[in-house]
């Protein structure tokens, strides 16, 4: 068994503007089952983050507990990393961002860490619209604690165990879509081709962004009764069209049939060209998304692609006038201005 | 693209970079790992088998093999694949009873050799375990060709080449050394049933400029030179030597002359440095050893004085490139420059000389005087005669002649038996899992990052005293090994089983340089490439493309640069790759399945 992964890179690997390769964003070599789909999202990550230009310093990303909350190891091993308690990764986001807005937060969690123990937690950061995106590596499964049945899990669906999961499956881009999320998305780990723009573009939005990932767990959970195998995703995907991701920095060059695409410019200034595939599906309206979601539900199809985006998004620090400086900018007279600047926000509150 | 066929064994070999550059496809990776394991007997019997005179060229190879090497495409430099065959010749134990045995009973056919070089050598090798009578025809008083008379001891030992040579004649060969061949009807009369012409390219060219007349006397052929310090007949040199040329005889006699007690050495030759034809590590050895090399001089006319050489004038030129890259030396337009002299050693050539064949016996020649022959088998228009290395196609090098030696002797097996020389056996080949454990395998993969160890040399006063020092040391067993881990196991193949796949993407993921892509199919092949993961421009190199897998999509490699260090394999969550030894000889005289 191979525990390190050899120095040696592709010696015409492309830089970015940074003058940085892939292996620049790259981390430790993976513990995961072999052919984990968790695996296949952390490539997308390291591509997507690579071909944006991002520095890794300015990067956090932070995760709670689970397989999927273990694979921020395995990309990005240069940027800002904090390993959460079980379910409890949006507490920790929201306190680093309130602290310091300045980075970007990818927040990593799984079915169980989201949908079970952390629902609560992760129906509060979604409503709050906090800037950060929020990847699930949704295997339908506690793939960490030997594959029990996750609150994601389909009804019926049979895991390596052999039973049929007898409860209704937690929807979660449903339920972030309901309680006020402003980007929404839902992708397949083995498709990079759609994941991967759908990560630069829930990076370029302002505001609460989450991807939830179907990502087959190959030891309990690819069984031919499971609803998240590799095979059923393949054959149940329906995306609701194509996502294009175009930075900031690069010129617009190919033209679309304008019925069919529409590009949308983000606050960062990058535009996301969205080919639709059903006329009747409109992104930008949150019926449509719901509509959709629970017609593909009716029909057992998967449905990816972009659910769901808000174009004016006000995100948390917004909302709450937060400090633009970071906290560790600032020096111990900003920080702390004294009793008589306390004393007049006492008074102001009687 | 259609799917690639991995059943031709040609596609794995070419995978295996330095043994498909080889001109004898010496299995290379495998004797790396026996050195590494410390087989060295084992790794000299391979590389014997496949290049006759491993001592010799783990010394003197021109190691094509060496800018074919997978790992100077990832690496600064490739594997030290030469010094590290030198290492299994000079670790060896005594071989004496892994050599073929040798049939009592003679199959009756009688082959005659002319020349005693490697190309011949490596004839009678292949056919003395056949039961074939040979004789070896040579005008020097021992045989190894120019590997005796050319190559310098100080690169070449007697003693390596003795023993080299010594394994073949021992076989029972039949030798008339000190014999000059003057005449192919002599030897046709002696009705042997097969000829084979190794006689080398054994003629050196000279520089006809003014002056040469009346410099006669200090001006030599370089290897008429070099083979006169060879044998003993020339045993020093004046002090002021000029060799002109740029090719390694040039490196060889200057190098000679600075040992036979010249003082002012100096190689000066018309091209420019870079171009020169000498191999990098030649223009090394020669400047290490305080020899300059003025480039762009082109000779002009020697200076005499007084009946006596006093130096060469030379013009300055520059080379100039025309749009098609064809390169043209012109002057400068500066004064000639004088370079003092007392000798002059010409090293700018040598050539075929066939005036000992009639041309009355139905061996035809071409516009340039050479034999005519057929490409593969090296039969002449006269059926029983055939001809191999320098002697074929023009000078080249011992493992060129090697290779050529094995297939004329497969074609003067053919010819002797009645068969068809277009019967051409069909290499040995063979493919096995390396599989251990779950992610284990019986080779090495960790990939080492290690640069190219540097080999030691002998002290340079020491070497400088005496022609017979022999100035690389050659790697001790330490570094042999931290050497041997460098190579890649190119061999140790990445088969692909798409029955098995379930396009996890798993093995695109780990794979540490890029090669590999799950994509829609293209027909054509640039189209694919521009598609892959990783960048792909160096066409030289397959594309490993599988069948339709049930998304319609194919697994395409690009086999560029795998490291072969098995991630792939050992993330598959199906075992669709595996990691399996190839394992590719060619096959030699009668031993076709
Ligand atoms: C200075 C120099 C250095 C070299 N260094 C290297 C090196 O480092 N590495 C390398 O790979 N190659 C080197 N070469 C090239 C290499 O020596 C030859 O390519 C190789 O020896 C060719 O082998 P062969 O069997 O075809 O012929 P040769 O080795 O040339 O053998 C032919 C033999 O036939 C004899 N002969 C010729 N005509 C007759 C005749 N009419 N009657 C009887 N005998 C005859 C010759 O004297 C000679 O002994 C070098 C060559 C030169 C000149
Ligand atoms: C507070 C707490 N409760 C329970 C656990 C045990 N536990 C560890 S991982 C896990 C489930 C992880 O599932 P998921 O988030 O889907 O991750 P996966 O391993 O499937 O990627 C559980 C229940 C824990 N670590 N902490
Ligand atoms: S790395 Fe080893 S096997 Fe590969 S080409 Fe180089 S020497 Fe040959
Ligand atoms: S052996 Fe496999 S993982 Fe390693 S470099 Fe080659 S294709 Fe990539
Ligand atoms: S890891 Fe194995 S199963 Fe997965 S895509 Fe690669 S070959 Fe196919
Ligand atoms: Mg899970």
């Amino acid at each position: 068994m191979s525990y390190q992964i050899p120095k040696f890179r592709h010696p015409e690997l492309p830089k970015n503007q940074l003058g940085y390769t892939k292996a620049d964003y790259e981390g430790s070599i993976s513990t995961l089952c072999a052919g984990c789909g968790h695996d296949s999202i952390s490539g997308a990550i390291i591509k997507a983050v690579h071909e944006l230009s991002i520095e890794p310093h300015k990067i956090a990303k932070l995760s709670g507990i689970g397989c999927s909350s273990k694979s921020p190891t395995y990309f990005l091993g240069k940027s800002h990393g904090f390993n959460s308690v079980h379910g409890r990764m949006p507490s920790v986001v929201t306190g680093a961002a309130m602290a310091n807005r300045d980075l970007l937060y990818m927040g990593v969690s799984g079915d169980g860490d989201t949908a079970s123990i952390g629902l609560g937690q992760y129906g509060h950061v979604a409503r709050r619209n906090l800037n950060m995106v929020y990847i699930v590596m949704n295997n339908g499964c506690y793939g960490l604690t030997k594959g029990q049945d996750s609150a994601t899990a389909d009804e019926g669906s049979v895991s390596k165990k052999g039973e049929a999961n007898p409860f209704s499956a937690i929807d979660l881009p449903a339920i972030a879509l309901q309680i006020g999320a402003t980007f929404v998305a839902r992708s397949f780990s083995g498709d990079k081709e759609q994941l991967v723009p759908l990560i630069k573009a829930a990076i370029s939005h302002r505001g609460f962004a989450l991807i939830d990932v179907v990502s087959p767990c190959v030891t309990f959970n690819n069984t031919p009764g499971s609803t998240k195998s590799y095979e059923y995703a393949r054959e149940h995907m329906e995306a609701t069209g194509t996502v294009d991701f175009v930075p900031m920095h690069e010129e617009i060059t190919t033209k679309y049939d304008p019925g069919k695409t529409r590009d949308v410019t983000m606050h960062d200034g990058s535009v996301i060209r969205l080919k639709k595939v059903d006329d009747s599906f409109d992104p930008f309206d949150r019926l449509s998304a719901i509509t959709a979601l629970e017609k593909s539900r009716e029909s057992g199809q998967i449905l990816t692609g972009l659910l769901y985006m808000d174009k004016h998004s006000r995100d948390l620090h917004e909302a709450l006038q937060t400090s633009r400086t970071p906290l560790n900018q600032m020096n111990e007279h900003e920080l702390c201005p004294g009793s008589k600047v306390l004393e007049q926000i006492n008074q102001s509150l009687r | 693209m259609n799917p690639t066929d991995v059943k031709n064994p040609e596609y794995f070999h070419k995978v295996v970079d330095c043994q498909y550059a080889c001109p004898a496809h010496t299995p290379v990776p495998e004797y790396i790992r026996l050195i590494a394991q410390q087989r060295y007997t084992d790794a000299y019997m391979i590389n014997w088998e496949s290049n006759v005179f491993p001592g010799v060229l783990g010394r003197t190879c021109d190691r094509p093999c060496e800018p074919a090497c997978r790992r100077g495409r990832i690496d600064e430099e490739p594997v030290a694949i030469c010094r590290l065959k030198r290492v299994a010749a000079d670790n060896k134990s005594d071989v004496a009873d892994r050599m073929p045995k040798i049939p009592e009973q003679k199959n009756g056919k009688r082959i005659a050799c002319i020349g005693g070089g490697p190309a011949s050598l490596t004839v009678a090798r292949d056919l003395m375990p056949l039961g074939y009578s040979i004789d070896i025809y040579d005008n020097q008083p021992m045989g190894g060709g120019m590997m005796r008379s050319q190559i310098p001891s100080f690169r070449l030992p007697d003693s390596v080449l003795n023993e080299e040579v010594n394994f073949i004649l021992d076989m029972g060969v039949t030798t008339f050394f000190n014999t000059e061949v003057t005449s192919m009807r002599e030897i046709l009369d002696k009705n042997y049933d097969a000829i084979f012409v190794g006689t080398g390219a054994p003629k050196g060219k000279l520089l006809n400029l003014p002056g040469l007349e009346e410099a006669s006397d200090s001006v030599y052929i370089g290897i008429q030179w070099l083979a006169n310090v060879a044998f003993g007949h020339t045993e020093q040199v004046a002090q002021k030597v000029i060799v002109l040329g740029g090719g390694n005889t040039a490196m060889d006699c200057c190098r000679t002359a600075k040992r036979l007690g010249g003082q002012d050495v100096r190689v000066v030759v018309r091209s420019p440095y870079a171009d020169m034809k000498a191999s990098p590590w030649e223009k090394e050895d020669a400047q290490h050893e305080g020899i300059p090399i003025f480039d762009n001089h082109t000779p002009k006319e020697f200076v005499v004085e007084n009946g006596k050489l006093k130096g060469m004038m030379f013009e300055k030129v520059e080379a100039v490139y025309d749009e098609n890259g064809k390169r043209s030396l012109v002057p400068t337009g500066e004064d000639w420059v004088f370079m003092e002299a007392d000798v002059v050693l010409m090293a700018i050539g040598q050539e075929n000389a066939f005036p000992w064949v009639e041309r009355d016996l139905g061996i035809a020649f071409d516009q340039w005087d050479m034999p005519k022959l057929d490409k593969v088998s090296f039969q002449s228009t006269r059926e029983n005669v055939f001809f191999g290395g320098d002697a074929a196609f023009g000078p080249e090098n011992v493992i060129t002649a090697v290779a050529q030696g094995h297939q004329a002797a497969i074609s003067i097996d053919l010819f002797c038996r009645g068969e068809s020389l277009l019967d051409r056996p069909a290499p040995h080949t063979n493919l096995v899992s390396t599989k251990m454990g779950v992610h284990e395998w019986n080779y090495d993969n960790q990939v080492e990052i290690d640069d190219r160890y540097v080999v030691p040399l002998v002290d340079l006063d020491k070497a400088l005293s005496d022609r017979k020092v022999e100035v690389e040391l050659g790697f001790d067993r330490e570094i042999a090994f931290k050497e041997a881990e460098r190579c890649l196991n190119c061999d140790v193949q990445t088969v692909f089983d798409e029955s098995r796949c379930i396009e996890c993407d798993a093995c695109v993921d780990i794979c540490p340089t890029d090669c590999i892509t799950f994509t829609a199919n293209e027909e054509d092949e640039s189209v694919l490439r521009a598609k892959l993961t990783g960048p792909s421009n160096n066409k030289t190199q397959e594309l490993y493309v599988s069948a339709a897998l049930p998304t319609t999509k194919v697994m395409v490699k690009d086999e560029n640069i795998c490291l072969h260090c098995g991630l792939c394999a050992e993330r598959c969550p199906t075992t669709a790759w595996d990691m399996q030894k190839y394992f590719y000889s060619v096959t030699k005289a009668g031993q076709a399945a």
